[in-house]
């Protein structure tokens, strides 16, 4: 298999960022950090067959976001992304 | 509830279920004695019905879950749900819609479909659906029956593998060229749904954007091997 196949979007990584955020996650804006392009986390890029989910920017590859989930913990790193904006709670 | 020889709905009675939006999808969590967990994500397949909800489901044969799903999950039969999630693959009505499955990428496609039947009025809608053979067509009766009595609904196949006697269909992988045949781009205020396996909504979103639709505006949903 090749990895072209274990492609998704980030969709997929909804209810895992759901655990973090308060909100659906997948219609915030992400700013990449590297070409900024800003796209909703639902268009973006993800490779989920890592242990956890790398996902990328879908205009120029760069890594944004890595997530990855514990039995108890959950790890997110947000180095590419330079700007998140997220719907306020109500 | 069969849909084809490798695909079933399940009917889950979920108490305080809040109402999804078609397109959103849930999370299944199934924890065995062991304590070893495995989770995937499956679409909604209809609008909710007060608590209760449907899933469409393929059985991959390597999978940890649609195995359980499909073939030992009995009635009565409890596990972990977590949704509805997703905001971005959802669609909230209005306007034509343009939708593009590759195999069980139809059920949130279905959902959709389904929910515009109990609109008044709906704005016309056109899914061009891949499968491998026609007994791999998930819906079909539903989707015939849709189609013969709503003509605002088109409703087009592509049979990729194995076409019956007399097929007059697309046989066929989807293509420019079927793509140009199957969409009115005059419908430039259209939704656009692709969900399919990674490399079939790779091609479908990328001949749509081809033929000018406008990229913001050709939602995907990509789903894995397992």
């Amino acid at each position: 298999m090749e990895s072209a196949d274990l492609k998704l979007d980030g969709n997929a990584i909804g209810g895992l960022l759901g655990e973090v955020f308060v909100g659906e996650l997948t219609v915030a804006r992400s700013t990449c950090g590297t070409c900024g392009a800003v796209r909703e986390i639902g268009a973006l890029a993800v490779y989920a067959h890592a242990p956890g989910a790398v996902v990328r920017c879908p205009s120029c590859e760069a890594v944004l976001l890595r997530v990855a989930r514990g039995e108890d913990r959950i790890w997110l790193e947000l180095q590419g992304v330079s700007c998140l904006e997220l719907r306020a709670p109500a | 509830m069969p849909e084809t020889p490798r695909v079933s709905s399940l009917v889950l009675d979920v108490p305080g279920w809040g109402g999804h939006r078609p397109g959103q999808h849930v999370d299944v969590r199934l924890t065995a004695e062991d304590g070893y967990q495995a989770q995937r994500s499956y679409s909604l397949a209809a609008p909710a019905d007060g608590e209760r909800l449907v899933l469409t489901v393929e059985r991959l044969e390597d999978g940890e879950v649609s195995p359980f799903l499909v073939d030992e999950l009995r009635p009565g039969d409890m596990f972990e749900l977590r949704g509805p999630i997703g905001g971005y693959f959802v669609w909230d009505g209005g306007g034509p819609l343009h939708l593009v499955a590759g195999g069980s990428g139809v059920v949130p496609l279905m959902a959709m479909l389904r929910h515009r039947a109990g609109g008044d009025a709906p704005a016309s809608a056109t899914l061009l659906y891949s499968s491998r053979t026609l007994g791999d067509v998930i819906y079909r009766e539903e989707l015939d029956r849709r189609a013969g009595s709503d003509p605002t609904l088109t409703v087009v196949h592509t049979l990729t593998r194995e076409q019956p006697e007399g097929w007059r269909g697309y046989a066929r992988r989807i293509d420019l060229e079927m793509l140009a045949e199957v969409f009115d781009r005059s419908e430039t205020e259209a939704s656009v749904f692709v969900c399919g396996p990674t490399r079939f909504v790779e091609v479908a979103a990328d001949g749509l954007v081809g033929l000018g639709y406008e990229p913001s505006r050709v939602k995907t949903e990509r789903f894995g091997p397992t």
